[in-house]
This record gives C-alpha cells, structure tokens and sequence, in this order.
C-alpha cells in the first residue's frame, strides 16, 4: 500500500488570524507550523504502516505552497514519512478550495496512491472540504472527520464523527480520508528525525510538472470571487455588575433575567 | 499592511533545534506536568519515567548514535535541560539531568570501549541508572579533602566512606564515586571508580527544603569490594574527571534556571491577567506591572550570558569566565524571581495548587549545588588576578 498524506503550511496558532484587505486572502506572515491537524493524518498513516495488517511501502507527504511551505514537509517527514512532495508555483497563488484541490489531486495523481489521508480541517481557512474535493477529481470515494481506522481486507473500516455519534463505514480503496484530532496522540519525532528531515527525498513541482492546467488554478482559475471584508460588529459592552454585596447581585441577575422572560 | 516578523534563533541554536524545542515542550506539558505535585508528594518519581525519556531519545541526545545516542552534541542537550524545568518539580528534572548530565558523561569521556557498553549504552535507554558521587559530609567543592577512600586488594579495591547530597542516590544501579587511593588524598591522589549497586552499598534519602521528587540521598560504603575494571580513566587522575565536566554542568543549571524562570513568569503573567484587585486585574496596577517588567528583564539578561557562554563553551573557546558569570547570574536570580511572582500570587502563591511555593523552594538549591555562588564568585575573582 502507498499512502499519501495531505499537509498544509499554516499560521502559528498562537498567531492572530488577520485578512490582508487588499488581496482578500489571509494575511499568512509570522511564525509558521504545520497544520496541527495534518499532524494526526501523518500519525493515522504511521499507524497504519507500523500496524501490520497491510505491508505500507511508503507514506508520502504532499503540500501545495510557497517556498517556505517546504518547513512543514520537514516537519512531516520528521513525523515518520518517508519523503515529499511540494507543489509551487506562483501561478497557484489564489487558488480557491476546488481550484487547490484540483491542483493537488493532479499531484496525487502522479504518485498513484491506494490511500490518502489528510486533517479534516486546515487551522487557518478551516475550510473542511478539501479531502472531499481531491477525492471528486480522483473520482474516489471520501470520508470525513474519521476518528478511527481499521484494515480489513483491501478495505478500511472507520468510524466518524457524526453530529449524532458515530457512524462506521467501510470503505474501499483507494480512499480519501480526512480524520479528526481524537483519531490519535501524534508521537514525538526524535532529535534524530528532525536532524535528518532534511536529508529525505523532496521533488519540487512547478504546477506544469505536474499537469496543472493554469487556466483552472490561481486567483484567475477560482470561481471565488472575494467582495468586501469587514470586521465583524462590535458587540455591545454587557452590564457589569461589581459584586459588593452578594445578596443584592443576585437580586439584580435575577432580576435582569426576569426582565427578559428568562426564567 | 503590518505584517508579523518571524524571529530567528538566537545561536548556537538553529531552527531543528527550536522545532525540537516545541517537541519536547509538548512531552513536558502533556507527561510530566500533570504528575508532578504526585511525584512531589510521594517525594519519588518512578524509574518508568527514565525508560519512557531513554525510549523517546531524551538521556541520549548528545551522545553518539553508536551508543543509542542522538548525535545532537550539547546544544540538543541544552534544549532539553531548558524545557525540561518547565516540568515544575526541580526534584524531577534534577533526577533526571543527574543521570545524563553528570553521571554518564565521565563515562562517556573517560570510559573504555567495555565500560561504556556496561554504563553508557542502559544508561542512555534508561535502563540502569547512575549518580555522581563526589560530595561529602566534609568535602564540597573541596574535593582535596575527599575521605572515601578505595584500598588495592587482590583484582580491585575495597571502598570505604561516605558520599551526601547524591541526586539518584536510592535508585541508582551504579555511583561514579570519586575515591582516595593514595593515603595522601588530594589533588593527585583521587580516583574514580564505578561502584555498583550490591553488598556494602547503603542509601537512605534525605529530607529536604525542595526537590522533593529527588530521591537524594546519603550513601555509605562498608568494605564494597570494587573490581579492577570499574576504574575510570587513570589511577590517581580522578582530579582532572571531576573538573573534566563542571563547565557543563554550570551551563546545564543556568539553563534549567532559564526555563524554570519562564515557566513561573508565564504563570504568573497569567495569574496577574485574571485576578482582580480594586476592580482591575492586578496586573494593571502599577506595582505589579513594573514588579513584572523587572521578572522579564531578569530573565532575558540570564538568557543572553547564559545563551552566550553555551555558544562559547560549544565553540571549544575557553569559556570558564563567562559559563561562571552565567550560572552566577541565574541562581539567585531563579530563586529571587520565584519569591517575586510568589508575593504577586498573594496567598495563593503560598498554596501548594499553584505550584509557585515548589518554584521557590526548588530555585534555593541553586546558588548552592553544583559550585555555590561564593565559589563562582571565587573562580571570577581569579580570572580578574585578584
């Protein structure tokens, strides 16, 4: 089995999320991680091959991004993948979700795999619907918000999360899947693994490398089209109430709440 | 648009060393924080804990990969000793970094090829455990006066004394103990032997301010037959072992003061954000906003000296001047920013819950072990040809 994993290059969590008014897009400077939920796809892959229940030959790590994208290939490959791929290009800045997903299943394509994972959500645009669109261009089936992930013969057995508890499917390979962060405690890569990242195969992709039309991709190639952004409304400031004497705060709340047919 | 600049390193770090910082950060949050005021209270930690670091890397980092090691050097080393102290037991962290920081690196410099497969190799998978044995009762810094001492019999020696303050002294399964084998003693006449765990070796814990989670102990040798290949470099050289490592352990305490100050700052920046006094956060008045700059201040000062010595001291430069000015620099200091951010706690901070007190009582070993402050303050001296 190959297995590749989705990963994406994101704003440090302890970043505040801004959009840039003048692209529309986010603004992505500062410190950067990989995407804290590919982490969990590369540990379901690690799992997977470690597990024993299919011979895994390789787990592939593959990202869509600017130069500095590279970091969070490094940072997978420290995880446990055995190498990279990373797509660049500057005729892919802009890119919606169905214009990225277009562009990374053609690399997807190229390498063939029976399986790919990926976080259910990126931390930054939390779009949730990448794997779902990678998977219509493989014309593949695809899972969401897995949790668990069994081997059963040529298929994989899961369990997502559903709104009403859990929901178990078998599906078949090959798959898409993006899974959830209970799906495991991503291990901790060791100083040996960092180290030597960098030292693993990475083949660098310019879109055309990997058959991207660039009529379908960038801010041209998107159907989105960004309007306006605003800040969201202020709230109004809420009654504080200095708690002096606490009998009389309670009469107050309840008071407050009676006012508005609360109780 | 203001756009968010990334900060570089400081050297000798490079970025694989701060992406492993994250990594070993989210190893302390997540297994060894949460069991600290239990290890603290139970005033032991199990010996899992050592298999689980040896198995994740963490007692080997600066050895190399022929031994199990990582071959990440010191500054791996140094790494994981900053963020180790973010744990919140100094009991923990000092048991731990005994073992790696003190115990094994005589081996790993002076040992043969044998010695370091018997120690070094179960050592770096924290399967054995070792301590240093050099202080005691009447002999700290001045190791001249060490009274253990080992007698030449048929195939080794025979070990008589005692040895005090030993970090891992309980658990340990082998003492890199500093002995007399000249009936002189002094500079010339000690050695280092491996004392094994075994008939004649007895330990019991001490009492202590802080560190509870340190099983330190007092270990008295009673006739402990010690066999010839147990020696530890030279005969009679023992002098230039001990001296062999002082630098880095100097660093290692300056940079545990380092991430135990962050830790306890980060806390109580916290602390002051939420808690309201007067109808404010307390850290909004004045008092405390400037008792909270000066923590910053002091800290980042112990970070540039004791960042610079590393750097010096990894380089192969003559460092001496500048790691003593660094572990000068951070002692007090951890201990002082400790009672600071216990006085900004108020009554809380002198509750176990908050873990505030243990920073405080942990931090007063500082400008006491591992060469007191007055000894640093000797060693300047000296360099200033007084």
């Amino acid at each position: 089995m190959k297995i590749c994993v989705l990963v994406k290059e994101v704003p440090d969590a302890a970043v505040e999320k801004r959009i840039d008014h003048s692209t529309g897009r986010m603004d992505r400077s500062g410190e950067k991680n990989l995407n804290p939920f590919d982490t969990h796809a590369i540990e379901a892959a690690m799992q997977i091959k470690e597990g024993g229940a299919v011979p895994v030959e390789e787990v592939v790590a593959v990202t869509m991004g600017p130069e500095s994208a590279v970091r969070a290939l490094h940072k997978a490959v420290s995880l446990g993948a055995d190498r990279s791929v990373h797509l660049s290009d500057e005729a892919l800045a802009g890119s919606d979700v169905v214009a990225t997903g277009y562009a990374l299943s053609k690399t997807l394509e190229r390498e063939s795999p029976d399986l790919v994972l990926l976080g259910q959500q990126s931390d930054d645009g939390e779009c949730y619907t990448i794997g779902a669109v990678v998977a219509e261009y493989l014309g593949m089936p695809s899972l969401t918000q897995v949790i668990k992930i069994d081997v059963e013969e040529g298929k994989l057995r899961c369990e997502r999360q559903a709104e009403y508890g859990y929901d178990t499917v078998s599906v078949q390979l090959p798959a898409v899947i993006s899974v959830g962060d209970a799906i495991n405690e991503p291990r901790y890569p060791s100083l040996k693994a960092i180290m030597g990242a960098k030292k693993k195969p990475l083949d660098a992709l310019a879109a055309s490398d990997a058959g991207v039309e660039a009529s379908r991709v960038g801010l041209d190639g998107s159907m989105v089209e960004c309007g306006d952004f605003t800040d969201p409304p202020q709230k109004e400031p809420g009654q504080i109430i200095e708690d002096e004497d606490t009998a009389e705060t309670v009469e107050k709340v309840v008071a407050w709440l009676e006012e508005r047919k609360l109780i | 648009m203001s756009t968010t600049a990334v900060r570089r390193p400081p050297p000798p770090f490079a970025q694989e060393h701060e992406d492993f910082r994250k990594v070993v950060r989210r190893f302390v949050e997540n297994e060894l924080r949460p069991r600290a005021q239990e290890y603290e209270d139970a005033k032991w930690f199990p010996n899992e804990v050592f298999a689980r670091c040896g198995k994740l890397g963490y007692l080997g980092l600066k050895f190399e990969e022929r031994y199990g090691g990582q071959g990440g050097g010191y500054v791996a080393d140094a790494v994981w000793t900053e963020e180790l102290a973010r744990c919140g037991s100094g009991g923990l962290a000092a048991g731990l970094g005994a073992h790696t920081s003190i115990a094994l690196p005589p081996i790993w410099k002076f040992g043969t090829e044998e010695q370091k497969q018997r120690w070094l190799v179960p050592g770096i998978r924290g399967e054995k455990i070792g301590a240093l044995g050099i202080t005691e009762p009447d002999a700290g810094s001045d190791v001249a006066g060490i009274k253990t001492h080992a007698r030449r019999v048929e195939g080794g020696w025979l070990v008589n004394g005692s040895k005090t303050f030993i970090t891992n002294g309980v658990r340990a399964d082998f003492i890199v103990t500093a002995v007399k084998t000249r009936q002189e003693g002094g500079h010339h006449g000690l050695s280092f032997l491996v004392v094994e765990r075994g008939d004649g070796v007895h330990s019991s814990a001490l009492e202590k301010l802080g560190w509870h989670a340190s099983d330190t102990a007092l270990i008295s040798f009673d006739d402990v037959f010690v066999p010839e290949e147990n020696l530890l470099g030279e005969e009679n050289q023992g002098f230039y072992l001990i001296m062999a490592n002082f630098q880095w352990e100097r660093l290692l305490m300056a940079l545990g003061s380092l991430g135990g100050m962050q830790a306890s700052f980060e806390r109580t920046l916290e602390f002051a954000r939420e808690r309201r006094a007067f109808g404010k956060p307390i850290g909004s008045h004045q008092a405390i906003r400037h008792k909270l700059a000066e923590i910053a201040t002091t800290i980042e000062v112990g970070r540039a000296i004791t960042y610079d010595a590393l750097r010096r001291f990894v380089d192969g430069d003559d460092a001496v001047r500048e790691v003593t000015m660094a572990k000068l620099a951070t002692q007090r200091a951890a201990f002082d920013v400790a009672d600071s951010c216990l006085q900004i706690h108020g009554g809380a901070g002198y509750m176990k819950e908050y873990g505030i007190e243990r920073a405080a009582r942990d931090t007063r070993l500082g400008p006491i072990g591992g060469g007191t402050d007055e000894i640093m303050k000797e060693i300047l001296g000296k360099t200033l040809g007084l």
